[in-house]
């Protein structure tokens, strides 16, 4: 975790690659046409043909347009194949890798979370363990920080404007 | 001129010492709303609307549009500071924004973005002074024909924009045409691409794509190369104001264009957000820094901001003599019209003198007072970027999915602007622009049921987009306009977007 | 320790014994003042709007919170949310899954039968306890004043006499009340249909049969009596079986009561669209019975008869039994009308 600190620059092209710009650009590729495959399959059940007095069926814009981004796609992966100088460029490096899933491994679970325990009392865990973990905080400072965040979210959109928010527990225990 | 009179009269009734401090607490309110992804101005004024049942109308209603304005303003904050829009129109303020933030230099892109959203509220306020019954008018002789002729325009004059291939262009704006489509199909009641699951329903709301796309995805690049913002490090300077006014006057040509193209998507109504993009989209085409859109221009900031507010300003216009919102906020404030008993429409300005010129005088006042507000606080803005990038990167998070849920009060939006994350990230690695996929599913579903709906009327027939002069001039403006390129002579360099014309 | 534990308990004991006393005191006096419910919402009460701002249920809804705001007839706040999504889908889908939730209330309009019979959406009425009908919405059949059509007869002769779908009808949104209307008059058109042109809010049709796009609309009263006022729309007739009971002047010459009937102009269709408060299924009585109450109180206000006058709504309001009875009745009859139009989901059928 010491080679995670996002207040300082680094160089990816310098650290050791993960993946290469060819191998990223085949796969975009290959979802971009899953997903005209997706869009296809529906648009042929809700039918695309010109109807008579109505103009276009249901199915009539998704269907082409996604036939249009399967051709598009598919001249993106014929691209993407040859082996080129561009393509063997990383993408991103293994230490790069690391210090994206410092911050998208725990949203994750920070999202996961808000369904139990609700979105305050995730937010400040989430917060207070970036600070600690990767940020190198104090204790104190952290649960400061973190706290204070979540107290004033609470109070804005709870208490003020009355947009309610995923709670859990904590909150119903003081009766929201 | 019968209408100073009016006016006059306007501001007798609107600046009271009691509307002045409601006009402060509402612009305050507005920007803190504006800020925050999950609260949008229609979001502030709905919720605030009950508070103000008790109070005279022109107070209320003062109290109401401040807080609009303030969203207004305050949607460019996060857009420059963070690359999250805090609404939807602010997307293309993060084009040139964000990147001047990164440069060192938000200062002057928060006083640029303030001092156009100024300008171009005050040009349509003048506007809705001078010409309302005129204007209202020529909103009425939009149809769907020409409601589609004018989301063409929207496309056209933003294409060609795309620094990417022109095969990732095509690809990045069908995905969000395909986007789009999701959900219940206006026009005839069947659902699309939702294969039975009950959270596809609603479709993919824009801010959620929005907020994942740039907000997380942005987030993902800075972890990974580490902050990039020399703006960390440079002293706050407070003379950002006059060095950024200082620059401005070159700029009049696109102040002129952006304020004429928000008026109008004002109030035909096609709303701030395409406004913001064709504002953008026309300045980088015929501005001489256009080429240098993108990296951080000034003018890419002041193009869409003063669109954005000139259209957001413009709402107001078909909302008071029409009945009929010209976005989700002015709907809101429909709804407080009723309840304070005066009826929207084409006698409100024969019946309610005192009430209506209240509220343009209020218009003028809280445009001022609110620039005036923004401004002292641009210190305070740019000084957020001083704070530690370990804080702000969980906070962004934090605000993010708070913004995610609130679209739709739905956890499923949460993870799919995680999704949108890596996507955004994936995208702006390799080339795919993301813009051209924002524009498509904004204006995605909007385009194909007017063009659907034309086609009913016309039973079929494609020629109803030149039936009228009106209709047949904004198409073949927006024909033009996709062609520019070809026009100007740069054939070989923008064949990728004349195909994308075609297609959309 | 020992010691101050027990004197604790003992304290806890007595406290708890005033308690009882207390509380027996309250029942007394609460008998007296005599609400009949034992219930009362401990946090807030969500109101879920099933369609997006602006349109009528909006309004409604939005009122109904401001209303109760003004008066103070609650002690914890109501929050409105809009779930629009998939005609309104959305809202009642997260009703049948709040099934428990008894703070959730909905305001219904007749998506609450055309969404699940038109999408095949896995949902029906009784998956929610019903509160009370607060009124009925009426709908009317309106043309552009400058046209010269000024009886409902003229109108439909000129359908019948102009070719296949000549004539251009605007409403909100697809299969949905709109529709099944314009679909109940094509019967007396002598097979010549309309071309139905789907929008995307009431407002809109409003502004777009004034702007010559259409021909004739279906608006809600509310939704178009600005335009009327104005002198650029011109009501035709009301499909309800009687005339409106507000005889207040609305224009220089014209009340609502003023409109015929459908029927009376040769029409014979009747159409009306609930607009009604559901609170999740398994509410108890005693909760049921408190929302009841409460909009009672709402439609005792100065506020909610004006409002009810500006829209023209027709005033009937039911609970219980009765309201069950006309949901049923309603629900059946929006399934024959859709069956006939052929707009039901193959999963409805």
């Amino acid at each position: 975790m010491s080679a995670i600190n996002p207040d300082q620059i680094h160089d990816v092209e310098a650290e050791k690659p993960l993946v290469s710009m060819r191998v990223a650009d085949i796969g975009v590729a290959l979802l971009f046409l899953a997903a005209s495959g997706i869009v296809i399959a529906d648009s042929i059940r809700l039918g695309f043909e010109w109807r008579e007095n109505e103009g276009p069926a249901p199915g009539y814009f998704p269907f082409y347009v996604a036939v249009v981004m399967a051709l598009a796609s598919v001249v993106n992966l014929i691209r993407a194949l040859p082996a080129s100088e561009d393509g063997a460029a990383p993408m991103t490096s293994v230490q790069g890798f690391g210090r994206m899933s410092a911050i998208f491994v725990p949203a994750v679970v920070y999202v996961a979370a808000i369904a139990f325990i609700g979105i305050y009392v995730a937010s400040a865990l989430y917060i207070a363990t970036f600070m600690l973990f990767v940020g190198k905080f104090a204790l104190w400072k952290a649960i400061a920080v973190a706290g204070g965040v979540s107290i004033v979210s609470f109070l804005m959109f709870e208490v003020w404007f009355l947009v309610p928010l995923p709670k859990g527990p904590l909150e119903a225990a003081f009766g929201f | 001129m019968e209408e100073l009179a009016a006016l006059a009269g306007g501001f007798a009734v609107a600046v009271t010492p009691y509307n002045i401090a409601l006009m402060v607490l509402g612009i305050v309110l507005g920007v803190v709303i504006g800020v925050l992804p999950g609260l949008g101005g229609a979001n502030g004024v709905a919720i605030l609307l009950p508070l103000t049942f008790s109070m005279e109308p022109t107070s209320a209603i003062i109290m109401l549009t401040s807080i609009y304005w303030g969203a207004l303003f305050g949607g460019a904050i996060t857009a420059i500071l963070f690359n999250i829009p805090g609404e939807p129109w602010s997307v293309a303020t993060t084009f040139d924004g964000h990147p001047m933030a990164q440069k060192g230099k938000a200062d002057e892109a928060l006083v640029g973005a303030f001092t156009s959203s100024f300008v171009g509220a005050i040009f349509a306020v003048a506007l809705i002074t001078f010409l309302a019954p005129a204007v209202a008018k020529f909103a009425l002789k939009f149809g769907p024909a020409e409601f589609f002729a004018v989301q063409f325009l929207t496309f056209a004059s933003f294409i060609g924009m795309g620094r990417g291939s022109p095969a990732k262009t095509i690809a990045s704006m069908c995905l969000g045409f395909a986007l789009a489509c999701v959900g219940l199909d206006g026009v005839t009641g069947s659902l699309r691409m939702t294969f039975g699951h009950e959270e596809l329903l609603n479709g993919f709301k824009f801010l959620v794509a929005v907020i994942g796309l740039f907000g997380i995805g942005e987030i993902l690049t800075s972890m990974e190369d580490g902050l990039k913002f020399s703006g960390a490090d440079a002293k706050l300077k407070m003379d950002a104001v006059i060095r950024t006014w200082r620059q401005l006057p070159k700029m009049t040509g696109t102040f002129i264009r952006s304020c004429i193209v928000g008026c109008w998507m004002g109030i035909t109504p096609g709303g701030a957000t395409p406004a913001s993009f064709m504002g953008y989209g026309l300045a980088k085409r015929f501005s001489k820094n256009g080429k240098n859109f993108g990296k951080g221009e000034l003018e890419g900031v002041v193009a869409p901001e003063t669109a954005a507010h000139a259209a957001g300003t413009a709402a107001m216009l078909p909302m008071l003599t029409l009945g009929i919102p010209g976005s989700p906020t002015a709907a809101v404030l429909l709804g407080g019209l009723l309840i304070w008993g005066l009826q929207p429409g084409p006698l409100l300005f024969v019946e309610q003198k005192d009430f209506v010129w209240g509220l343009i005088a209020s218009m003028y006042m809280g445009n001022v007072v609110g620039l005036v507000i923004v401004l002292t606080c641009v210190p305070l803005f740019a000084a957020i970027l001083r704070v530690p990038f370990s804080i702000i990167a969980p906070a962004i998070v934090v605000v993010c999915a708070i913004g995610a849920f609130t679209v739709n009060n739905a956890m499923f939006d949460v993870w799919m602007m995680l999704v949108f994350g890596v996507l955004g990230y994936l995208f702006t690695k390799l080339g795919y622009p993301l813009p051209p996929l924002v524009l498509a599913l904004v204006l995605g579903d909007q385009a194909e049921s007017s063009f659907r709906q034309a086609m009913l009327i016309s039973q079929g027939d494609v020629t109803v987009f030149w039936s009228n002069w009106l209709c047949g001039a904004i198409m073949t403006l927006g024909v033009v306009m996709a062609f520019w390129p070809i026009v100007s002579g740069v054939i070989a360099k923008f064949r990728g977007p004349d195909r994308v014309a075609k297609v959309a | 320790m020992k010691t101050s534990f027990k004197s604790a308990a003992k304290r806890l004991g007595a406290s708890r014994l005033g308690i009882k006393r207390l509380g027996l005191a309250v029942g007394i006096a609460a008998a007296a003042v005599a609400p009949a419910w034992a219930w009362e919402p401990t946090k807030a009460v969500t109101l879920i709007i099933p369609a997006g701002t602006g349109g009528g249920a909006d309004q409604m809804a939005r009122f109904i919170q401001g209303v109760i705001q003004k008066h103070e007839l609650l002690s914890k706040p109501v929050i409105v949310v809009n779930k629009g999504g998939g005609a309104g889908a959305e809202g009642f889908l997260e009703m049948k899954a709040s099934a428990s939730d008894p703070h959730k209330i909905i305001i219904t309009l007749s998506n609450l039968f055309t969404t699940p019979l038109g999408t095949g959406t896995p949902f029906n009425w009784k998956e929610m306890k019903p509160v009370r009908m607060m009124a009925l919405d009426q709908f009317i059949l309106w043309v552009n004043a400058e046209k010269p059509y000024k009886t409902a007869k003229e109108y439909v002769d000129a359908v019948k006499a102009g070719t296949d779908r000549q004539f251009k009808m605007g409403g909100t949104g697809s299969k949905q009340e709109d529709q099944i209307i314009t679909t109940a008059i094509e019967h007396e058109t002598g097979g010549k249909k309309f071309t139905y042109v789907p929008y995307d809010g009431g407002g809109k049709v409003a502004v777009q049969l004034v702007g010559g796009h259409i021909d004739s609309s279906v608006n809600n009263p509310i939704e178009a009596v600005a335009q009327w006022r104005g002198g650029q729309l011109r009501p035709l007739c009301i499909f309800d079986t009687k005339r409106s009971t507000y005889t207040q002047k609305v224009t220089e010459t014209q009340s609502w009561a003023d409109i015929p009937t459908c029927e009376e102009s040769g029409l014979p269709t009747h159409y009306q669209m609930l607009r009604g408060i559901f609170t999740t299924k398994n509410a108890t009585p005693e909760q049921v019975a408190f929302y009841s109450d409460l909009l009672k109180k709402v439609m005792e206000t100065p506020d909610w008869k004006e409002f009810m006058e500006k829209g023209a709504f027709n005033q009937t309001t039911m609970t219980g039994a009765d309201f069950e009875a006309w949901l049923t009745d309603a629900e059946a009859k929006h399934r024959t009308l859709m069956q006939g139009a052929g707009f039901l989901a193959a999963g409805a059928q």
